[in-house]
């Protein structure tokens, strides 16, 4: 069912310039050449009936209520799949078409229940609204014979119920799944009368290939597919626009609500990064917003062991500032500091970095973007001046070679992932570079050109033998080199590249790449047409995550692929707002707009916007602060919606670090692994409790927008403005709408940017100031942001993480597509009945060798630490090569992974972790403390025999 | 902070900038991406730790920590490329 105030105009827009003229009933209309007589009727006003057609999916034709009447033409053309032509005269409505209009309605009708009353899409329903539309009075056929009104119920998905007896078979559920998800999970089985909607083999859909993203259950016209909430609640009263809080790709959503009650997210038509798309996560797993282990009253604590006091608002926050103050005052101003939080909004982000520098007076604010993309931050402010990927989100629909590295959008990025996969049916190219075979390798339809299985680790080499091809086969865009980047630079880089030892053949035993794969995916990715590159945390995470960042932008320069569409470098960034928080100044060296605090003229032009004196200096990050603390020269830290603990590398150094401070303060939603260390609690809000903007992976800042009063009283900005205030620095915002008019003061990249311009638009992707009114879909045409762009000489150094006979294999990690991250928001949702644990992923070979088989308890040691999952066998990984997720804190992944990190931003190296795994009879000793740690609360096993032991 | 990661830090951006075909340009470019991101306590531990004999540090990055450790220093942030 459609949002409850949506309009569909029943075919897809065409977006050609030619327009043509034509007549429908009588009255002149133009329409762009290619646009279907339904649509131009629709946009002209005149409503043509419909059943099968959507605007969402191309035209199918098949329920015959659409049939209008064309001067010349023989019977009734079905108006959605006859395009407008110059001259044309379109009929309507007529005594003839109302008869065959309601005879098509009859036979609907009499194969379909009447009990409208009773069902959930009751005065939404496409079917009830037809059956008025075309006068329809009788049936006159009896419910006697053959039906389906007996059709069992499928009630397996968690989310959605499909109810066969009030199918149609228009086919609109089959064809979002292929058009709209590309996972051609359902199909109709059956001809005639027989026909009915079957998923996959004819099985329950939570046993098919169905992945839930909810695409057939908007293109449902009737009840048949219904979210179970709007069944137990029914029909929403009102709307509200808003942005989901998953992942990075920002996805624009319908709340639609009851008073302060959500009914359901229906993803929004009119969304510029999802075009009325959505997942499983952003359409269907919102239960962790109510969920009964919400945080909802302020908490202190004197010390780590002692159990929570819940306390008022104004004591929590009180007692927070007055041990900042106090520690400052014991250890120096230095000694405390804060971290940001992707999850939140831009506003949020935006006054607790002020917080720290102007309030704490140091620059020891960071950000979760540490752990994650300050590779892509610092690789693409390098080369191209500008710490963003470089494209919209459709530009891929002009590409002709896709080549993804190191990420896996089918699960980190659905709904994108899917607007690749049509561009991929199309028939763009692609290559993968991923040591695991990733859903994306060969999916239905889609099969790529070469998936380069590398050896985790080795991106930089393969990078360097890809340049390599492309310099010494001289398929490098020597015009576009000359003109746009910096040439002596580039010299240099072209004498790095094209050195014997960066060839494919020399760096095959790197690798692992067959060398002449790597040569026939460089001469295909240079030489067909727009060449794109993604890439995610498969790349950033590691030790020379920067390096391949800037190999990567290195490509993209030397193909001339970059400043327009169908091109560029996209980092696929994993979070909702990384880009945002990153945006708005969390990095410990930069001030909002990316701008270094050794800057005088930027950092003078703060203190008089902030009234207050700021320090030059770098601050320290996120893992600088954990040795600081270590070292008793950072004692108290203001974390804002981030789990340390779960989310970094090495738990047991993080866990000592924090144990090592005075006076931990957490601000989240739930009480999360990073609040067990914490001595102060304060409760956060979740995105449907607070106004703000996200920022996207491709730059788009889009509203947040509040639906219901903050469960524990205050949104996250009035909890910072709280803390501000108590620590004697005022902040006095009443709406985060004056803190995003204050970024736009300070902010060159944001100079135009309002809640009044947002809401004007839609959403607006930054730069947007007066050179770009409207905004920056693409960057850098004509011309880098930093001028000229810059070649960067990118050796390859492998990792000092190295695989002996002790720890002989290489772990990997990764997402998956039901759950999110450290898994807080959807362990606490039924996506839980899609992975209900992290599983070890290893191949039959080695599995084979070490006895271990399927479900078998695994122990995994590493030089950091060991803990125990469960094995899936599969050759989803290469040999010597082993993968898990990381979304149940129990699994321990992070216990595990080392130190290692970045050599630019110290990012974790969580992609390589060498291991040793052997069978073992039961969970861990890792497993056993934690839990003992975790659910006894009221006589907690101490943290440090939790966290010490190895 | 560790000394021992001080080092291992120094030595991982040496590593890179290690590929730069003139040495002076090696050295200054790890001394200015030192002194662009490090906070100034951990500068003041790379200072230390090259003045001891031993300390771990390989001979750009140890060259680089001696740069940071003169007089004049290198300008915090004085270029936004090369890192």
């Amino acid at each position: 069912m459609l949002s409850i105030v949506e309009q569909d105009f029943g075919t897809p827009r065409r977006a050609t310039a030619k327009r043509v003229t034509l007549t429908i009933d009588g009255v002149e209309v133009q329409a762009p050449e290619g646009t279907s007589i339904m649509r131009a009727a629709a946009e002209a006003g005149v409503k043509i009936p419909k059943l099968c057609a959507s605007e969402q999916l191309e035209a199918f034709g098949s329920c015959r209520l659409c049939l209008v009447q064309i001067e010349g033409m023989k019977g009734l053309p079905a108006s959605c799949t006859t395009p407008v032509a110059q001259g044309m005269k379109v009929t309507t409505q007529n005594p003839q078409i109302a008869d065959v209009r309601r005879g098509v309605m009859e036979l609907y009708i009499s194969d379909h229940p009447l009990d409208c009353l009773t069902c959930p899409a009751n005065g939404h329903c496409e079917l009830q609204d037809m059956a008025g539309v075309v006068g329809l009075r009788e049936v006159r056929y009896g419910y006697e014979g053959e039906n389906h009104l007996d059709a069992v119920k499928d009630e397996s998905n968690p989310y959605f119920t499909f109810d066969p007896s009030k199918c149609i078979v228009c086919s609109r559920c089959v064809r979002a799944c292929d058009e709209r998800q590309g996972t051609f999970a359902l199909t109709i089985q059956g001809r005639g009368f027989e026909s009915t909607v079957a998923a996959s083999q004819d099985e329950p859909f939570m046993d098919s290939e169905c992945v839930s993203c909810g695409a057939c259950v908007q293109a449902c016209p009737t009840a048949t597919l219904s979210e179970k909430t709007l069944i137990e609640k029914g029909q929403a009263e009102h709307s509200t626009i808003t942005t989901c809080a998953y992942c990075g790709v920002g996805c624009s959503f319908r709340a639609e609500m009851k008073g302060e009650e959500l009914v359901r997210m229906v993803p929004d038509m009119n969304g510029m990064a999802n075009h009325g798309h959505s997942c499983v996560k952003g359409r269907f797993a919102i239960g962790y917003t109510t969920h009964p282990d919400r945080v909802l009253k302020p908490a202190i604590r004197a010390k780590i062991s002692d159990p929570w006091r819940e306390v008022s608002w104004d004591e929590a926050i009180s007692y927070a500032a007055s041990e900042l103050k106090r520690i400052q005052a014991k250890y120096g101003r230095e000694s405390i500091g804060g971290v940001t939080s992707s999850r939140c909004t831009n506003e949020e982000v935006y006054i607790v970095q002020k917080l720290i520098r102007a309030g704490f007076g140091n620059n020891n604010v960071d950000t979760c973007a540490r752990v994650c993309h300050s590779p892509t931050g610092y690789g693409l402010k390098v080369t191209l001046g500008e710490s963003a990927g470089t494209q919209n989100f459709d530009s891929v629909m002009k590409s002709d070679v896709i080549f993804v590295i190191g990420a896996n959008p089918t699960d980190g990025h659905p709904v994108f992932a899917s607007q690749m996969k049509q561009r991929l049916r199309q028939g763009a190219k692609l290559i993968v570079a991923d040591p695991r075979t990733i859903d994306l390798v060969r999916s239905p339809h889609i099969e790529a050109a070469y998936h380069l299985k590398l050896r985790p680790g080795t991106n930089v080499a393969l990078l360097n033998s890809i340049a390599h091809v492309i310099v010494s086969e001289a398929l490098v865009k020597e015009d576009f080199v000359r003109e746009r980047c910096e040439v002596p630079a580039f010299e240099k880089w072209r004498t790095f590249v094209a050195a014997p030892g960066n060839s494919p053949e020399a760096m095959e035993s790197v690798t692992g790449v067959p060398a002449a794969e790597v040569r026939a995916a460089a001469r295909l990715f240079a030489t067909g047409g727009n060449g794109a590159i993604y890439y995610g945390l498969g790349v950033t995470e590691h030790a020379q995550g920067s390096t391949a960042v800037l190999g990567i932008a290195n490509l993209a320069m030397a193909t001339g692929n970059i400043g327009r569409e169908g091109v560029g470098v996209n980092p696929m960034r994993g979070q909702n707002n990384v880009q945002g928080s990153c945006d708005m100044g969390s990095m410990p060296h930069e001030f909002p707009g990316y701008r270094h605090v050794s800057d005088t003229v930027v950092r003078e032009m703060f203190e008089t916007a902030w009234g207050a004196p700021l320090s030059k200096e770098p601050g320290l990050r996120i893992p600088n602060m954990f040795e600081a603390a270590l070292a008793q020269e950072f004692m108290g830290v203001y974390i804002n919606g981030e789990d340390l603990v779960q989310s970094d590398p090495n738990t047991q150094h993080v866990a000592a670090a924090l144990m090592s401070m005075e006076c931990v303060i957490v601000q989240d939603i739930f009480l999360n692994e990073t609040a067990k260390f914490a001595h102060v609690l304060l409760p956060g809000s979740t995105f449907l409790e607070k106004d703000g903007t996200f920022t996207n992976a491709e730059r788009r800042i889009s509203r947040v927008r509040k639906v219901m009063q903050p469960k524990a009283g205050f949104a996250d900005w009035e909890v910072t403005q709280k803390l501000a205030n108590a620590m004697g620095y005022p902040m006095n915002y009443r709406d985060p709408s004056e803190i995003m008019d204050e970024i736009a003061r300070t902010t060159p990249t944001f100079t135009g940017v309002s809640f009044d311009r947002i809401d004007e638009l839609g959403s607006i992707q930054w730069p947007c100031n007066e050179a770009a009114p409207t905004g920056t879909p693409t960057m850098h045409i004509g011309e880098f942001v930093r001028g000229k762009g810059k070649f960067m000489v990118t050796e390859f150094v492998a990792s000092a993480e190295k695989v002996n006979a002790r720890y002989p294999l290489i772990l990997t990690t990764g997402r998956i597509l039901s759950q999110y991250n450290v898994g807080a928001q959807t362990r606490r949702t039924e996506n839980n009945q899609w992975h209900s644990e992290d599983r070890l992923e290893i191949h039959p070979h080695d599995a084979d060798e070490r006895s271990i088989k399927e479900g078998d308890w695994v122990g995994i040691v590493s030089r950091a630490g060991e803990t125990v999952l469960r094995a899936r066998v599969t050759e989803r990984v290469q040999p010597g090569v082993v993968y898990t997720t990381f979304h149940f804190p129990e699994s321990g992944a992070n216990v595990i992974t080392t130190d290692n990190s970045d050599w630019a931003t110290n990012c974790p190296e969580y992609k390589v972790t060498a291991v040793q795994a052997t069978r073992v009879s039961q969970p861990g000793q890792w497993q056993k403390r934690f839990r003992a740690f975790s659910e006894v609360p009221e006589n907690p096993v101490p943290a440090a025999e939790v966290f010490n032991a190895k | 902070m560790s000394g021992d990661n001080i080092i291992k830090m120094a030595n991982d951006i040496g590593h890179f900038y290690g590929a730069e075909p003139l040495r002076e340009d090696a050295i200054a470019g790890i001394a200015n991406h030192i002194s662009r991101y490090w906070a100034k306590r951990m500068r003041e531990k790379l200072v230390e730790q090259a003045q001891h004999q031993d300390c771990g540090l390989e001979e750009l990055p140890l060259a680089a920590a001696r740069r940071l450790a003169a007089p004049t220093g290198v300008p915090a942030a004085a270029k936004i490329d090369g890192g």
